[in-house]
């Protein structure tokens, strides 16, 4: 007994200053995931609706609702929208992936959420491409 | 012994059909992404006639209801955790809830009045 004894009240230091915590790739890819899907909730469906609403009323509105993406800050939302279901999308596919045990251990797991990351972005940067 | 789970009225219900179900939405809305996507690049883009036509068709109308339910129901699941996670005070949890539940509901309202409004 006397082995495996411990002080009971062994002060640990607490250190849960997030902003100072290096926080590992998967742990990155995750809370982006929660935010982009913030997000979409927010922002995404609303815009998405007026979108197919408004495009579909007449050739008049189909153009109407495309008139946000002629100035910058239209675009700009634009593509923080396309970014965060694009990283929704990727970072949810590694989800399922996890959930077949796939990428489970800690080294695919990182390369899984660098690919994730790396994808969203490039796939946004053909977007912001295309806008622009 | 089995500890006793103290169930909140305000929490997740501690089941897997939730679980489940965020996976399911998620492959549905998945799929259906990739149905535009294939669209709009076979297309080449988009047009007002060729947009007109894809709502005109009925099964394309359910197939976007199908997703949009997907989304309403994936977005509660979402929410609602992201809720679980930082509004602590019970009182103010099932505030945010019920304006979560409000909201999606009126987005499925004006999804129907979308699809089906003026037909």
């Amino acid at each position: 007994m006397a082995a495996i004894e411990r002080p009971v009240a062994k002060r640990r230091p607490i250190y849960l200053n997030l902003l100072a915590i290096r926080q590992p790739l998967p742990a990155i890819v995750s809370i982006l995931h929660r935010i982009s899907g913030a997000l979409l909730f927010a922002v995404g469906i609303p815009l998405l609706l007026w979108f197919v609403q408004t495009s579909l009323a007449s050739t008049q509105g189909f153009d109407a609702a495309f008139g946000p993406l002629s100035s910058w800050f239209g675009k700009l939302v634009l593509l923080a929208l396309a970014w965060a279901y694009i990283h929704h999308v990727l970072a949810g596919l590694r989800h399922l992936a996890l959930d077949l045990h796939i990428g489970a251990d800690l080294a695919p797991a990182r390369v899984a959420s660098a690919i994730v990351m790396v994808i969203a972005v490039l796939l946004t940067l053909i977007v912001a491409v295309r806008l622009w | 012994m089995v500890a006793a789970v103290d169930k909140l009225a305000v929490g997740a219900h501690y089941g897997a059909r939730d679980w489940l179900a965020q996976r399911v939405t998620a492959i549905v809305m998945t799929l259906y992404t990739m149905l535009i996507a294939l669209i709009v690049l076979w297309n080449g883009g988009l047009d007002y006639a060729t947009w007109k036509a894809m709502f005109a068709s009925g099964a394309f109308r359910v197939a976007t209801f199908l997703f949009m339910a997907s989304l309403l129901f994936h977005a509660w699941v979402g929410v609602r955790n992201i809720l679980m996670d930082y509004a602590k005070p019970t009182s103010l949890r099932l505030t945010l809830q019920v304006v979560v539940v409000c909201v999606l509901v009126a987005y499925a309202g004006w999804t129907a009045q979308v699809l089906w409004g003026h037909a």
